[in-house]
């Protein structure tokens, strides 16, 4: 093969992949900032520069506000909880307990499901009066409640459906790092006398640092993008009271058609995952490199 | 991290477990896979029962496939389908030829300007489609594709997992394989689908599970570009059918909910195990 031939062959491999890429994320991402500082376009006004304004709407916008809080509250209630069920989920599936295909095979559904599906079977589980979850507090004696229709039980009504629906993905990852560990290490934290739960502590979990850094990343990830339940279960109500980031993206594009300020809003997006991104990069990537 | 999955034997028991601590265990485990396991049963026995018993839970409850009947007469759900399935093959075959090809040359050209290129293509893992929503429904505009199963699927044609996946697998290929070939007079395409694409059968697989799960559950950026009956996959065709025509009646929701999840949820069911291997094999990178 030529010498020629041979610099030209790689770039014509990555040609077709690099240009999607480029029209369809990089392009994007840049027109975003661009589009932030123009004004939306009207029938009688084309669109022209204006500064800062959309981000100057946005420090006035109640509801800004609001989307990012409930987003900030969805993440840490999201997050922690479905790591740790996971982990206890793949200690369990991992151990010698009675009927763990099936546990496993319960803890991984919600996972294969679609998220509209999910939340249509969750409105259906919080429906006043005829929902499970009414029958089930009725019978114990509690009074009636509207989970989804109270400004206080909303998220939190949502942040269980996000814990339900992500936890058992997240085992799978570490069923496998569990079963990448020796075994004779917890046979010689027995035989210096460490309880089991030192065993976890001290061994275990500590072993298990660059799985949990890698379902964080994950997770942070998925708690800006996941929003498909709000869709069928609030439309961000009551009273913006389940607004996420992402949805307050799309009404604001596609039901008011402000064009200008949903860029704004993306652009704010996009900065919340640079810093996910440099949080991977530079902070905990160089404390997990031990192993 | 090792990559041994899915083997049932645990290991012996290290630590003395008291029973008492160790009954409490399972009856935790359990309680837990019963309250994960809780919101589906309820579903299915509503789909399945007649709109009375939709809330009464009697062991002697007729069972009917009524609802499901119901459900399909009620939308074009013969036609979500068909969508669905369509956008699902596009997305995947492209994915795995473009993916294929710029893998091919990471892994094994050298050029200049080849970790840029490589930490522009990881850029996507980070900004996905899903939040570009904007910008993007700005360009399938411009492009006179807006409302078509193509654009639903187009930003999603190069992705940078697939790419990053199929790059680990080639970079594991002996190279003695690769320059015997060569020397046979292969060219570098015929190298690639020779030597390097049946290697990497089982990623192609994993890869395959993951991606068509995940487009067929996608549902943002479809509700945006599609607005018709004849692009609508089956997602967006469920949210549309159960938010506006059906009310309250949960016995054809649910039906119709189920009915949308069914084939990933035979599937799953059927090839518990791959799923699994597939979603562990692609979540570690």
């Amino acid at each position: 093969m030529s010498r020629r031939a041979g610099a030209v062959t790689p770039w014509l491999l990555l040609l077709p992949a690099l240009a999607l890429l480029a029209a369809f994320t990089h392009w994007p991402a840049v027109a975003t900032v661009w589009h932030s500082v123009m004004s939306t376009p009207k029938k009688s006004r084309p669109s022209r520069f204006v500064g800062l304004d959309n981000y100057r709407g946005m420090v006035e916008d109640e509801v800004f506000w609001q989307a990012l809080w409930n987003n900030l509250i969805f993440a840490v209630g999201t997050i922690p909880l479905s790591i740790a069920l996971a982990i206890a989920m793949a200690l369990w599936v991992d151990s010698r307990l009675r009927g763990r295909a099936f546990l496993r095979l319960a803890y991984f559904t919600p996972t294969v499901l679609p998220m509209i599906a999910v939340a249509n079977i969750w409105l259906f589980f919080y429906t006043p009066q005829y929902g499970l979850l009414e029958q089930i507090t009725s019978a114990v004696g509690l009074p009636s409640h509207n989970w989804l229709g109270d400004k206080n039980t909303v998220l939190g009504a949502m942040i269980v459906v996000a814990v339900w629906k992500e936890a058992g993905f997240f085992m799978i990852f570490y069923l496998a790092a569990l079963q990448g560990i020796s075994p004779s290490l917890a046979e010689a934290a027995a035989l210096e006398g460490a309880s089991r739960w030192q065993y976890f502590r001290r061994v275990l979990f500590p072993l298990l640092m660059p799985t949990t850094l890698f379902v964080l990343i994950n997770a942070l990830i998925n708690s800006v993008r996941m929003v498909d339940h709000i869709f069928v279960m609030t439309r961000g109500g009551p009273d913006n009271a389940s607004t996420l980031l992402l949805y307050y993206i799309y009404q604001v594009g596609f039901s008011f058609w402000d064009s200008g300020y949903a860029a704004a809003l993306t652009v704010v997006v996009l900065v919340l995952l640079a810093l996910v991104a440099l949080f991977q990069f530079g902070f905990l990537e160089r404390r997990t490199h031990y192993r | 991290m090792g990559t041994s999955t899915g083997s049932p034997q645990a290991p012996p028991p290290a630590f003395a477990i008291a029973p008492a601590s160790r009954a409490l265990e399972t009856a935790a485990a359990w309680l837990l896979g019963l309250l994960w396991i809780l919101p589906l049963a309820y579903a299915v026995w509503t789909a399945f029962h007649p709109a009375a018993f939709s809330t009464r839970f009697d062991p002697t409850a007729p069972l009917t496939l009524q609802n499901f009947a119901n459900a399909w007469h009620a939308a074009p759900f013969a036609r979500y389908f068909l969508n669905t399935t369509l956008l699902v093959t596009m997305v995947l075959a492209a994915q795995l030829v473009l993916g294929t090809l710029a893998a091919y040359a990471l892994a094994r050209f050298e050029f200049r300007g080849r970790d840029l290129v490589f930490a522009l293509i990881l850029l996507q893992l980070m900004v996905m489609p899903d939040v570009l929503i904007v910008e993007n429904y700005r360009t399938m505009n411009a492009l006179g594709l807006r409302d078509t199963i193509v654009a639903i699927g187009l930003p999603y044609f190069a992705s940078a997992f697939g790419i990053f996946l199929l790059r680990q697998t080639f970079k594991t290929v002996p190279r003695e394989l690769d320059d015997a070939a060569r020397v046979e007079g292969a060219s570098a395409l015929q190298v690639l689908l020779r030597v390097y694409v049946p290697l990497a059968r089982p990623v192609y697989l994993a890869y395959a599970l993951v991606s068509v799960s995940y487009h067929w559950n996608n549902f943002l950026w479809p509700l945006i570009i599609s607005n018709s009956v004849e692009t609508r996959p089956l997602t967006v065709g469920l949210q549309v059918f159960s938010s506006t025509d059906q009310g309250v009646d949960w016995s054809i929701i649910t039906a119709a909910t189920l009915m949308t999840s069914a084939p990933l949820l035979v599937g799953f069911l059927l090839f518990q195990r791959q799923f699994v291997q597939s979603f562990m094999r692609a979540g570690i990178r």
